[in-house]
């Protein structure tokens, strides 16, 4: 999980992640995206793969990367778990922020 | 994926996690409800069967606010901190500390407030004295649940991700 989450804090690789849930890619196709010089988005691959959030494979010359969905899916579960507990904190705060609305509108009315 | 609300969770560099979220309401009223203990009390709890019997705020620049949740099965949990900024609705600067320090260091909690068109749009960032911290902290809640919904630790990774596990790509 740490691993996970180390690996997509950096804003170049999480962009690599977002490009392969299209599917599997070459790494040229990385580099044109990206932007970036092919030793800089080597070195990112190389960091997701030590992650194991993508795997590779070599097709006549070509390496392909492709994303392996596990990590992704266990950060996911994870974060919405936490996003659930905020959220529960979050929606009692509307409801109290409605009635405060509501006295307020009422205090208003009645210049009390 | 199911998601609840619009709350968004991301994290900024190595030390930061920011939590972003709308209400429809004046920000004077959101800055009433993160700032009055009545107020507190009846939103900052948790999963159910907590509530928030100690709720002390002394809402000044070195003033210290401090807050404490009971469990219906008897649990307590308490932390607290100093304020280092105040600028009314619109900034609450302040140290978070919990009394069982299960991370090294407290935390630095900045909360802003920005209104527009009667909605107020709050984020809070959350910065750790380093990295470590933050990764302990994360790891932490992940296996401890309940703490980690109470020191807004809660979370990571860019929204962006997780939006974009849902949709497919993202352009940008």
């Amino acid at each position: 999980m740490m691993a996970t989450l180390r690996a997509l804090a950096e804003p170049n690789r999480l962009h690599i992640v977002e490009l392969l849930r299209n599917g599997p890619r070459p790494v040229g196709h990385l580099v044109r995206r990206l932007r970036l010089r092919q030793p800089q988005v080597s070195k990112h691959l190389r960091v997701l793969s030590e992650a194991g959030l993508v795997d590779v494979r070599v097709d006549a010359q070509r390496r392909i990367y492709a994303l392996r969905p596990a990590p992704l899916q266990e950060l996911e579960a994870w974060l919405e778990r936490y996003r659930r507990l905020w959220e529960a904190n979050y929606q009692r705060l509307d409801a109290l922020l409605e009635k405060m609305k509501t006295k307020e509108k009422n205090r208003g009315r009645t210049k009390r | 994926m199911k998601s609840t609300g619009n709350l968004q969770l991301t994290t900024r560099g190595d030390r930061e996690i920011v939590m972003t979220r709308i209400f429809d309401a004046p920000r004077r009223l959101v800055f009433d409800a993160m700032t009055k203990p009545e107020l507190v009390k009846r939103w900052l709890l948790g999963p159910a069967g907590w509530t928030m019997p100690v709720c002390e705020i002394d809402l000044r620049v070195g003033g210290a606010y401090r807050y404490v949740w009971r469990h219906t099965n008897g649990k307590e949990m308490g932390m607290g901190g100093i304020y280092r900024e105040i600028v009314r609705q619109e900034r609450l600067v302040c140290t978070e500390l919990f009394d069982a320090a299960w991370y090294p260091g407290e935390s630095l909690v900045t909360a802003t407030l920005a209104e527009q068109g009667g909605r107020t749009t709050l984020t809070s960032t959350i910065l750790y004295v380093s990295q470590e911290t933050r990764d302990t902290v994360l790891k932490s809640g992940m296996e401890r649940g309940v703490a980690a919904s109470y020191d807004r630790l809660a979370e990571v990774l860019t929204s962006q991700a997780a939006r974009g596990m849902e949709k497919g790509a993202r352009s940008s």
